[in-house]
């Protein structure tokens, strides 16, 4: 046996639990749910004829096409404004606040992450009410004259995602940040580079897988979750997962909501396949 | 080495030992003292089961579900004889009853000269001449509001949640039957009659209703929106969602429209696969008895209606249930109607789209 030979063997040996806790945990039951989501409910039972009548329901039915068409607007302001807010802090963070400070601020930004996620939705909730912080601090400073609704609406579900995946981008960035040679950007200055060039043209291109990574992590969190829609958006709007709850607790439709599941699937793996490319921390 | 593996042997016994089956029909010490109750979440206070655990030296182990549709699943992953006592909507009990969970009850063993009239649903309770559950608790869904920022007046015409008046302060249960058939009543269809016809006029009130909704939640949602002062009014709700809350602010209040109203009933009965049937029996009629009423009613979890007129509330429980307007309310008001799987699935299509819209 060569070496070469023996190092593979070591290599799947090695992986082999991994690889088969992963065909047993998630390949396999995603293959079932692709299955069943080409099977149709007919009555109370499950018709096994495989068919596409899920797949054409999805895209003929305007409440399924509405919930993608608001995931994805949703998802994309999320990741947008929460780049937005992050990316200054991460920089900030990054290359103004002193080395020793560096530490202490990066565990108070990831402190509210050591509380539930359903307790911070809550607590958003509670903020964003009419009689909520927001709206009082509001009214005493004389912004306004009558609470604003700001809870139970879209722009809550959008408030609640950011302040949640800011600190998750900030890390990715902070981390990018922080792998960018001094020299770099010195050498940008020598050469007579303004401070907003000296960013444009060295700090963020270098920083932008840090950016991607955040992004998608954001992306793929967000068009999944269930909860912050629910309780901050208060119903009034379907979002895909909210679509594919209502298939399975209200209609015990499995077959389509597998279909729903599978199309959720299908849309976090084109996003991957656009970035797929930079979706490394390690500069290239 | 050896020592360290016997050691770790002994302790997996220990361990196997406690995590073992707790089935807790399975074993005759447990027959005795133990009864195992599967019911809506205002059993499993801990108020309405002490004295009955007290007087029969019992402890009632207590699961609460959500929907018969739950509590069907349970039943279908449990050991024959697991369950002794079921808590059921009344109008499941007919296919309760088919799919041969319940056991047949005397009628001789409980007071219905005591129930209100029209909550005994004969109809329901009894299958083929034979009882199998008896009714316990009833209420409403309708609209529970705040009477310092909406007047009583107004939430007694069924019509004001289309005011705009009330736009943005309005929340919706998120249960499409008994607001659909609320709607229904609204324009003058009982909600018995509904059929897939009435559906897109249905669909239109409640497209109306929509700009004035600000949220639609579980109970706990529109119950926290009422107490958080989000909003107002709570279309689906009833003394079920404000009861509880009644303590904290006597402004929680409900009502039934003027033109009427859904009126949801639990019954209770004894599976009929269970080894202690004779204490199942017991504790069904201390449920039903005058001062488990009043515990049951006032139940922390929620608040509703007794089935028994005899239940011991003080006037102040009273009040908060509306007790000197039931026999309006009760005449005034429709039992649930359970459509059949093609018009439920049309209604569901309905209020998916009022999610959506």
């Amino acid at each position: 046996m060569t070496s070469h030979e023996k190092s593979t063997r070591k290599g799947w040996a090695l992986s082999g639990p991994a690889l088969l806790w992963t065909s047993l945990f998630f390949l396999a039951p995603m293959g079932f749910v692709v299955a069943v989501s080409f099977w149709r409910r007919v009555g109370g039972t499950l018709d096994r004829t495989l068919t596409l009548d899920n797949y054409r329901t999805i895209f003929e039915d305007d409440v399924f096409t509405t919930a993608l068409r608001s995931s994805l607007e949703v998802v994309l302001i999320t990741v947008v404004a929460s780049l937005l807010v992050a990316y200054p802090f991460a920089y900030i963070l990054a290359y103004r606040v002193p080395a020793r400070w560096q530490r202490p601020l990066l565990i108070l930004a990831v402190l509210p992450f050591w509380t539930s996620y359903v307790v911070r939705s809550y607590s958003w909730l509670l903020v964003l009410a009419k009689n909520g912080v927001i709206n009082q601090a509001m009214m005493t400073s004389g912004l306004i004259s009558s609470p604003i609704t700001l809870a139970n609406t879209r722009l809550a579900t959008v408030i609640g995602f950011v302040h949640f995946f800011t600190m998750l981008v900030s890390l990715t960035i902070y981390a990018s940040l922080t792998q960018i040679p001094e020299s770099y950007r010195k050498a940008a200055r020598d050469l007579g580079a303004s401070p907003v060039a000296t960013f444009l043209r060295v700090t963020l291109p270098l920083s932008m897988p840090g950016v991607v990574v955040g992004a998608f992590l954001t992306f793929v969190l967000a068009i999944g979750d269930f909860i912050t829609p629910q309780i901050l958006g208060g119903g009034n709007e379907l979002l895909l997962p909210q679509a594919i709850m209502l298939q399975v607790q209200r209609r015990g439709d499995f077959p389509l909501a597998a279909a729903l599941s599978v199309l959720l699937l299908v849309v976090v793996g084109a996003v991957y396949a656009v970035f797929a490319r930079r979706l490394s921390l390690e500069r290239r | 080495m050896r020592r360290s593996v016997v050691v770790a042997f002994v302790a997996l016994a220990l361990v196997a030992a406690a995590c073992g089956d707790d089935d807790t029909g399975s074993t005759s010490a447990s027959e005795a003292t133990e009864l195992n109750a599967l019911v809506w979440c205002d059993h499993t206070d801990p108020a309405l089961l002490a004295p009955f655990e007290e007087a029969n030296n019992v402890t009632v182990n207590v699961k609460d579900y959500d929907g018969t549709g739950v509590a069907l699943g349970i039943l279908e992953q449990s050991q024959p004889g697991e369950w002794d006592v079921f808590v059921v909507d009344s109008v499941d009990v007919p296919r309760v009853v088919e799919a041969g969970l319940m056991a047949e009850l005397d009628p001789a063993d409980y007071p219905w000269d005591q129930f209100f009239a029209d909550v005994d649903l004969p109809g329901t309770h009894y299958q083929n001449g034979n009882l199998y559950a008896v009714p316990e608790k009833f209420g409403y869904n309708t609209i529970a509001f705040n009477n310092e920022n909406v007047p009583i007046e107004a939430m007694r015409d069924v019509e004001s949640l289309w005011d705009p008046a009330y736009a943005g302060r309005i929340a919706v249960y998120d249960y499409y039957i008994p607001v659909m058939e609320q709607v229904a009543i609204s324009l003058g269809i009982e909600p018995a009659a509904i059929t897939a016809a009435d559906l897109p006029a249905i669909e239109q009130r409640l497209m109306d209703l929509k700009p004035h909704v600000s949220l639609i939640g579980d109970v706990v949602t529109v119950q926290t929106a009422l107490a958080t002062g989000e909003v107002d009014i709570i279309v689906g709700g009833g003394e079920f969602v404000t009861g509880v809350l009644t303590a904290e602010n006597p402004a929680f209040d409900w009502v039934l429209p003027e033109q009427g109203g859904i009126r949801w009933q639990q019954a209770i009965g004894v599976m009929a696969d269970s080894n202690r049937k004779e204490l199942a029996t017991k504790f069904v009629q201390y449920i039903v008895s005058p001062e488990g009423q009043a515990r049951l009613a006032t139940s922390s979890c929620y608040w509703a209606m007794p089935a028994n007129s005899q239940a011991t509330l003080t006037a102040d429980e009273k009040a908060v249930l509306r007790w000197d307007e039931q026999p309006g309310f009760v005449a005034n008001s429709d039992p649930y109607f359970i459509p059949d799987a093609d018009l439920d699935a049309a209604m569901l299509d309905v209020w998916t789209r009022f999610l959506q819209g």
